[in-house]
């Protein structure tokens, strides 16, 4: 964080610049997933324009290494494969936590009141920050060592 | 960079609120005609990620980050894996059961009212200030959570980490019993 972006008196011009100074930098994130629907509507529609169209029965089977499909695309899953999903959302919420931690463990911090003025600026976390999470990934961890011992993670 | 006044960042901020808003109803609306339960939950990613978009519109950085991460992430998995692990036939042919269609209209209905005539109570013509904060700060509400976190309820955010850690016990111990 640039201390130097606090501007003390906020003109009305200013105010709509650091907005749209802010907006601007999720601007790239909205460009970078239109640019991938893109592609796969170019690559599709290139496709479906220059390729010969001869339907046969035979290429409309669900493609299954060579042989032909056993039973539907659409099965009841067995019940252990939900441990994975719920491994995956302990683990997600992790990250959760993890996020804003980033963005200040390098980074220092400046409070402003309200009327722009910064009266304490606040260091990065450093290494105090880094135990502080590297403590918290330890006790999930844990939570990921008791699933390899009940052999939870093995596949069968 | 051109100096943009206040009003021309509203209008632009108006124009992209349109048509992410657009596109959450037109998703929203396809989520509850869609025959298949898959493809719904599918479109429910659309609309999650929409409102995404709106919160970044509304400079709440860290409640999009968190909206992308817990419900697209989390709670749509965990939906994906309960189709999954139902005996439902999801196959062609098998539509979902609109016998609740009455119900599931009434309570809609009822919870957007609520919460339409809650918010509008707390916060009636209030407007957001996003415009008048400046570069500094808008970038900052996600330092502004990690300060909170990490200085002022350390204790309780490493408390969090043994809930967390309980949970997944739990979910094994329940998922394998053996």
């Amino acid at each position: 964080m640039l201390l130097t972006d606090i501007s003390p008196l906020l003109s009305a011009t200013t105010a709509g610049e650091s907005y749209s100074d802010f907006v601007r930098s999720y601007l790239t994130v909205a460009i970078f997933g239109l640019l991938a629907l893109g592609m796969v509507a170019l690559l599709l529609g290139v496709g479906s324009i220059i390729r010969p169209n001869r339907p046969q029965p035979g290429k409309y089977l669900t493609y299954e290494s060579g042989v032909d499909p056993v039973g539907e695309a659409w099965p009841q899953t067995q019940v252990r494969y939900y441990i994975f999903a719920l491994l995956f959302v302990i683990f997600d919420v992790e990250a959760v936590f993890i996020f804003p931690w980033a963005t200040r463990l390098d980074s220092e911090t400046a409070l402003v009141d309200s009327s722009g003025n910064v009266f304490e600026i606040l260091g990065p976390y450093g290494s105090y920050g880094l135990v502080k999470m590297l403590l918290f990934i330890a006790v999930l961890a844990l939570g990921l060592v008791y699933a390899w011992r009940k052999k939870v993670l093995r596949w069968m | 960079m051109s100096i943009l006044a206040v009003t021309e960042v509203l209008v632009a901020q108006n124009i992209a609120f349109a048509i992410i808003a657009v596109g959450v109803v037109v998703a929203g609306v396809r989520l509850v005609t869609t025959e298949n339960v898959v493809h719904a939950a599918l479109w429910l990613v659309v609309v999650l990620a929409g409102i995404a978009g709106l919160y970044i519109l509304l400079a709440a950085e860290f409640t999009a980050i968190v909206q992308v991460l817990v419900y697209i992430g989390a709670i749509v998995v965990l939906f994906l894996f309960g189709i999954m692990l139902t005996r439902a036939r999801l196959g062609e042919g098998e539509t979902v059961n609109k016998k609740m269609r009455a119900p599931a209209l009434v309570i809609a209905v009822a919870m957007f009212a609520l919460m339409a005539y809650s918010l509008w109570g707390y916060f009636g013509s209030t407007e957001l200030e996003v415009m008048g904060r400046s570069t500094a700060e808008l970038g900052q509400t996600t330092a502004q959570v990690a300060d909170t976190l990490f200085l002022t309820y350390l204790i309780p955010f490493e408390v969090v980490s043994v809930l967390l850690l309980a949970a997944l016990t739990g979910a094994i111990v329940l998922a394998r019993r053996d």
